[in-house]
């Protein structure tokens, strides 16, 4: 029998502007041990038909307009609030997406695992700080927790993003929950840490027999943990049905497009004819910033280490891919070679004119040449100019258009990056994200530049989005002769679109080399490591990578 | 050329505008203050009567046909005296806020935007300043300079811009990291057009708030000074020296509190819509319509 029978859910949110149906009409149910995946773009209804069953949503604006969801056979939407506590306090439990902020940093983790062992509304079921401590230890070693008695009394800030995502997992478990609802809970980690915390979630679930819901917006990690999968979008169920089915034999149009979208295999457009000029020449460049928590230690961990002696080349119209995890000094890297951070040693040359050492005065004519797209096209745009004041500003500051001829000059960027003139007077909140990329890429390459650093620009988007600008990228690679930099957490992006890919660890570079040869036959043990780690698409080869970590 | 201005169309500054002439209630501020500021400017031209002009036989009286809002103590019309005091309060509030704004939204700006050591120097000066007992300070330049209306503007100009300081050097230490900030720096704006294009019009919101809230309390600030002998002295007035006198007699003669009140009030009401107002313009995220 089914735990949980969700069945005409609606939840509308009543907005000055209107009614907003963010979930109309779902219908669907979960066995105990069973995995079902809710997959979906942004505002697509997922994570709001996950909350409004644990009354989690802030009403108004929500509202609950019709449906029932049968919990052991209870309906969620019609119990009272303090049935709804004791419901997530037994039964139901939520894993968010981010572990940095999901926990309250002012108490040990100890502490807030044993929160709800100790103050449990129903009296009878409350335990000693002793008893509780004994559950919490044993929880916290089995998500793998090492040295779980010490570190019970630890603060947040003291673990990493993936042990932290632990934690929260094992907060999740403590009492014993029927039914686990995890919001993409691995969205916020690195590829190497979503493989393990994706293979601890399955194991427990095995272990204790409880029903999960995913929801996610990586069809990757989907195939592979999932039984049953729910593809949503605006709000209602566009398909469902069993992992393979929708994987291997789906009939459904957007079920297909999303498919499609995933950056997958080689890259698509031809190797353009590489010239042997070399545009960018790094040599032995460290960036160390003075560590502000260890003042007092030794010499040895005095400075962070972001970058520490790197060395490249990037080949004029080149696509050069670089690859790491977060804390690897890839972002850092950028921001070094555009002298946008202070280099603490080694050098950077420009077609051959050294850059380190110059004055910001005398790195004006240089910056036109070499631009930025920056990850998060929200905080990218300065909110209170228009998007005319933020595509001439860089024009005009430049001396490339003038006032005569600033209007014609925005307008033919507005038409390079897919946007229409009438948006021209419009602020960037008034924009969508893929949007905003776009202004923010037309911004880059307002000034004509040979080469743009994009660090991380895609990464914030839907995957349907996210194929959209990839593709408008190397258009504009190849339009206008760029030379290009792009650095990514996800290796089917960098496989994508990239000529060559450097992958960097701990500041330095592990490897090099072009993106196919590397993709085929990687030497290190790291690059394995990551290339291992890469969720695929597909569910019968993502469960046999899984099962051969 | 004409089609390229009407292109450049919209700016914050144009926007903000347009939408605040949409708020009734920010133009009804605007109107009383411009109204107000009007009336101060013509006040020698048409206060019915001098404002030492004395009738010590009349004394107090109730409002009437000749004294409209009433006579105070010495026989002198309210009307007319109301209408002097609002000259200098108005100008207290007005100018010593526009010093205290400027040097705190640059002071602030800078110290935030720079950070690092000038930051620390900067913000050391201001704590000195925070430190410094106001009263001995004001006390001080009285003596030193003499006692002089202009003095007692930047004076208080000079104590209120510590807080504006404070408050903008926050904002600017958020922003600074912002990606767009970043962006303006790839492009190799100056520091100077980053600070002016970027970051200032995105500390407004809480500056002009504070402003709302630093006007009313300078028009405080004078009318304590004047009430301890540093500010304007009597035959001169001000709405807060008026309210100061009018509560002593406040049971016998409540018109000699009331009116002053409520030119006071009336003021900051109209400030009041008008700030938020002016926040809700200079923020694009709210509606147009």
């Amino acid at each position: 029998m089914a735990i949980l029978e969700v069945n005409g859910l609606k939840v509308y949110f009543h907005t000055r502007n209107g009614v907003v149906k963010a979930v109309d009409d779902v219908s669907f149910s979960v066995d105990r041990g069973e995995t079902l995946a809710i997959v979906g773009e942004s505002g697509s209804g997922k994570s709001v038909t996950c909350y409004s069953l644990l009354d989690l949503l802030p009403k108004p604006p929500a509202r609950i307009e019709g449906g029932t969801a049968l919990f052991d056979g209870k309906d969620l939407l019609a119990c009272s609030a303090s049935e709804m506590r004791q419901h997530r306090c037994n039964d139901i439990a939520v894993i968010f997406q981010d572990p940095m902020t999901s926990l309250n940093p002012f108490l040990t983790i100890g502490e807030q695992l044993i929160e709800p062992l100790i103050y449990h509304p129903d009296r009878s079921q409350i335990q000693t700080r002793v008893e509780a401590k004994r559950t919490a230890v044993a929880l916290l070693d089995e998500v793998g927790i090492i040295d779980s008695h010490a570190r019970f009394d630890c603060y947040p800030h003291e673990f990493s993003g993936g042990m932290r995502q632990r934690v929260m997992i094992a907060m999740a478990l403590i009492t014993e929950p029927k039914l686990l609802i995890c919001d993409e809970p691995t969205t916020a980690l690195d590829v190497t840490i979503q493989a393990q915390i994706l293979r601890l979630i399955k194991k427990l679930q095995e272990t204790r027999n409880v029903a999960v819901i995913f929801i996610s917006h990586d069809l990757g990690v989907v195939a592979g943990i999932a039984d049953k999968v729910l593809v949503m979008c605006d709000g209602t169920i566009r398909e469902t049905g069993g992992t393979d089915d929708l994987f291997y034999r789906t009939q459904n149009e957007y079920t297909k497009k999303l498919l499609a979208a995933i950056p997958e295999g080689a890259k698509t457009l031809p190797h353009r004819a590489k010239s042997d000029e070399i545009l960018i020449e790094v040599t032995h460049l460290k960036t160390y910033f003075r560590n502000q928590l260890n003042t007092n230690n030794s010499e040895e961990n005095r400075y962070i280490k972001a970058v520490d002696d790197v060395s490249l080349e990037i080949a004029r119209g080149e696509i050069l891919g670089l690859v790491g995890e977060s804390g690897s000094g890839k972002s850092t890297l950028g921001r070094s070679i555009l002298q946008l951070a202070p280099t603490t040693e080694g050098s950077v040359k420009f077609s051959g004119q050294t850059l380190t050492g110059l004055t910001a005065k005398q790195l004006v004519p240089w910056r036109r040449k070499m631009q930025m797209i920056f990850q998060d096209p929200y905080a990218s745009l300065n909110p209170r100019m228009t998007v005319f004041e933020t595509l001439s500003e860089p024009l005009l500051y430049h001396g490339i258009a003038t006032w005569t001829t600033i209007a014609s000059q925005v307008k033919q960027l507005m038409d390079d990056v897919g946007l229409s003139q009438a948006q021209l007077r419009k602020y960037p909140h008034e924009f969508s994200g893929g949007q905003r990329q776009r202004i923010a890429i037309g911004r880059a390459i307002a000034t004509k530049p040979e080469f743009i650093i994009a660090d991380e620009p895609v990464s914030a988007l839907d995957v349907t989005i996210q194929a959209q600008i990839l593709d408008l990228i190397l258009e504009l690679v190849e339009r206008h002769n760029l030379t290009m930099m792009f650095i990514s957490h996800d290796l089917s992006v960098v496989r994508y679109i990239s000529d060559r890919v450097v992958i960097m660890n701990r500041g330095v570079i592990v490897e090099q080399g072009d993106t196919e040869t590397l993709w085929a036959a990687p030497k290190e043990a790291y690059t394995k490591e990551l290339l291992a780690a890469i969720p695929l698409a597909d569910p019968a080869a993502e469960r046999k990578r899984i099962a051969n970590i | 050329m004409a089609d390229a201005i009407e292109d450049h169309g919209t700016s914050l500054w144009k926007d903000a505008w347009i939408k605040l002439s949409k708020n009734r209630l920010a133009l009804f501020g605007l109107a009383v203050l411009i109204m107000l500021i009007a009336t101060s400017l013509l006040t020698p031209l048409i206060a019915p009567y001098g404002y030492e002009t004395q009738n010590l036989n009349m004394g107090a009286t109730a409002p009437s046909l000749q004294h409209w809002l009433g006579t105070d103590i010495f026989g002198r019309d309210m009307l007319t005296r109301i209408m002097y005091g609002g000259r200098v309060s108005l100008m207290v509030g007005f100018i010593a806020t526009a010093v205290a704004l400027v040097i705190g939204i640059l002071w602030g700006a800078i110290a935030g935007f720079f950070g690092g050591r000038l930051d620390a120097i900067m913000m050391r000066i201001v704590d000195v300043l925070y430190a410094l007992p106001f009263m001995i300070f004001i006390i001080l330049l009285m003596v030193v300079f003499g006692r002089n209306i202009l003095l007692l503007f930047l004076a208080i100009g000079a104590v209120e811009w510590l807080t504006m300081a404070r408050i903008v050097r926050s904002q600017v230490m958020a922003l600074r990291n912002q990606e767009f900030v970043e962006a303006a720096n790839s492009l190799g704006l100056s520091q100077w057009t980053i600070i002016r294009r970027h970051i200032i019009p995105n500390t407004l919101g809480p500056v002009i708030v504070y402003t709302t809230l630093t006007i009313p309390s300078v028009m405080l600030l004078e009318a304590f000074l004047s009430f301890l002998g540093l500010g304007i002295q009597p035959p001169e007035s001000s709405w807060g020296l008026l309210i100061n006198y009018g509560v002593e007699t406040m049971e016998e003669f409540p018109w000699l509190l009331i009116f002053p009140g409520i030119a006071l009030s009336l003021t900051l009401f109209a400030l009041n819509f008008l700030g938020d107002g002016l926040r809700d313009a200079l923020d694009p995220r709210t509606s147009k319509d």
